[in-house]
């Protein structure tokens, strides 16, 4: 179990402790996060679950792939240098405490 | 019965229905919401059930569309394990199954689709599985690991979207599996010609035997799951499982009882308002009536979602139609195929990519106008076509073949 801090598009934080090897978009849907659609349940294929990360810990996670960089292209809110797709975002005991902000809009 | 106090009820804890719930509540309504499911799980995703689910690439937690103390944490309150056997809209009471009856003041119905089985005249019963709810995709993983084990085959009896996952899955597993198609090509409802070829060589390459235009005559099943399937034409196939992907019918049969219009689905408006006042619906057990009369029936997570919100908040009168452009997609192999928009009606296509190679789009028009798009292991061109097509926006086939061509530059400014 890793903690992971969202930020729902209100500006409510919710604590979530996510297993290892989960991805952070499955922790977000399972608990109810607003502001996560997921259409694609994680396939990375709709980009709806667009994150924002840390800016200070956004180089600790290993890179974006190449499908989630060319959907990272399309997501519907501002894209900043530390735009993710949550659903290629896995936990692991290195993200403990990292805090991912949620766009206004998925869709 | 306006002195009643305000109370939600939503038939069917899938993709639609949850998303109801919670639209009602994320639209301000402060009344009661009560999501009624018949299965014993809280909701969960269904698109995995039939890649990562049977491969063993998830757990069961992953599955997880909403915790229910995530859903308690909204007021929503979860009833699994529920079934309604009756609607009385005059009344506006729901029977359950077991006998007790629950009032309500708006009604959505998400009541899903049950998949179709081969006629008992062909298939003994409980010969041939098929695969829809959870507990159907784990009986199914259980068999596949016993196939794998006991090097058995896999027989899958229809070449859509279902069987043609759950044909990959277990070649992924290193099964044997043999796909058995009445139609002369795979997917011959959703892809044109030439994409149905395209996939009949995927999955002969990775290994699947593929039999078009089949003609079962019976299939002989045994206790432990194994079956042996005889073709028209004389073959015999033994497998360890047999599997139907054949279509699904909607659930429609508690609407229909209750007199609310239904035409292969219940009938709904573009605001998910059904034919009764007060009683929407969402989703797969819904086709929707267009403007010009026609009717369109679509199986997808997004129609399930963006009907599931219209349909949350004409309950609460506001029409807020759902008019974006449709979009499915399909996992087999590493192959992502991604559909946007409805090819149906279609006359002319261009494609940007090379066919032999796995990243290619296919644009379908009707005309000059850009109407469908479909995407192999092109993401981007998917997600761009979705914009276009939305905006009314045809690039020339010239634009589509040239690959030098940024299709992005042709996107309205304001998106």
């Amino acid at each position: 179990m890793v903690q992971i801090t969202f930020v729902e598009p209100s500006g409510n934080q919710i604590d979530i402790d996510v297993s290892d090897g989960w991805s952070l978009m499955q922790a977000a849907i399972a608990n109810g996060v607003d502001g996560i659609v997921a259409e694609c349940g994680g396939s990375c294929v709709c980009a709806t679950c667009h994150v924002y990360v840390d800016p200070d810990r956004a180089g600790e996670l290993p890179q974006p792939g190449e499908e989630e960089l060319e959907l990272l292209e399309e997501v519907k809110a501002e894209r900043r240098p530390t735009s993710r797709l949550s659903c290629q975002i896995k936990a692991t005991p290195a993200l403990a405490g990292l805090k991912v902000a949620i766009p206004e809009c998925q869709t | 019965m306006s002195g009643d106090a305000p109370h939600v009820v939503i038939v069917g804890a899938g993709q639609a229905g949850l998303q109801a719930a919670e639209t009602l509540r994320s639209a301000g309504f402060d009344g009661r919401v009560t999501l009624i499911g018949d299965e014993p799980h809280p909701p969960y995703q269904r698109p995995p059930l039939s890649k990562a689910w049977l491969t063993g690439g998830i757990d069961g937690g992953q599955l997880t569309l909403r915790d229910p103390g995530a859903l308690a944490r909204k007021d929503i309150t979860l009833r699994t394990g529920a079934r309604v056997v009756a609607l009385d809209s005059a009344a506006r009471q729901l029977h359950l199954s077991d006998g007790t009856r629950l009032g309500y003041t708006g009604l959505v119905l998400a009541t899903g689709a049950t998949p179709r089985t081969l006629p008992g005249s062909i298939a003994a019963n409980g010969a041939v599985r098929v695969l829809r709810s959870r507990d159907d995709a784990s009986a199914i993983a259980q068999s596949l690991q016993r196939c794998r084990d006991d090097g058995l085959p896999l027989v899958v009896i229809g070449g859509g979207f279902i069987g043609l996952e759950v044909a990959a899955s277990a070649r992924k597993l290193g099964i044997d599996v043999t796909i058995l198609e009445a139609a002369p090509r795979l997917l011959e409802r959703a892809l044109p010609a030439e994409l149905s070829a395209w996939y009949a060589n995927l999955h002969r390459t990775r290994g699947a035997d593929l039999v078009l235009g089949a003609r079962i005559a019976r299939i002989d099943g045994a206790a432990d799951g194994r079956a042996t399937v005889h073709l028209a034409d004389g073959r015999t196939l033994h497998a360890g499982l047999v599997v139907a992907g054949i279509g699904v019918t909607p659930n429609d049969a508690l609407a229909r009882a209750a007199g609310i219009a239904c035409d292969n689905g219940i009938i709904v408006d573009d605001c998910g308002r059904t034919s009764a006042p007060n009683i929407t619906a969402a989703g797969d057990c819904t086709v929707r009536r267009l403007p010009d009369g026609g009717t369109v029936r679509l199986e997808s997570v997004q129609n399930a979602i963006e009907q599931g919100r219209a349909a949350a908040h004409a309950l609460l009168g506001e029409a807020r139609p759902f008019a974006a452009t449709p979009w499915f997609w399909s996992d087999q192999y590493d192959i992502k195929l991604q559909i946007a928009g409805l090819s149906r009606g279609a006359d002319n296509r261009a494609v940007r990519g090379d066919m032999t190679d796995t990243s290619f789009s296919i644009f379908h028009y009707r005309g000059t106008q850009l109407i469908a798009v479909d995407s192999i292991n092109s993401a981007r061109d998917h997600m761009l076509s979705r914009q276009l097509i939305a905006a009314g926006i045809s690039p020339t086939h010239a634009q589509i073949a040239d690959l030098a061509f940024n299709l992005a530059s042709l996107r309205p400014k304001a998106m």
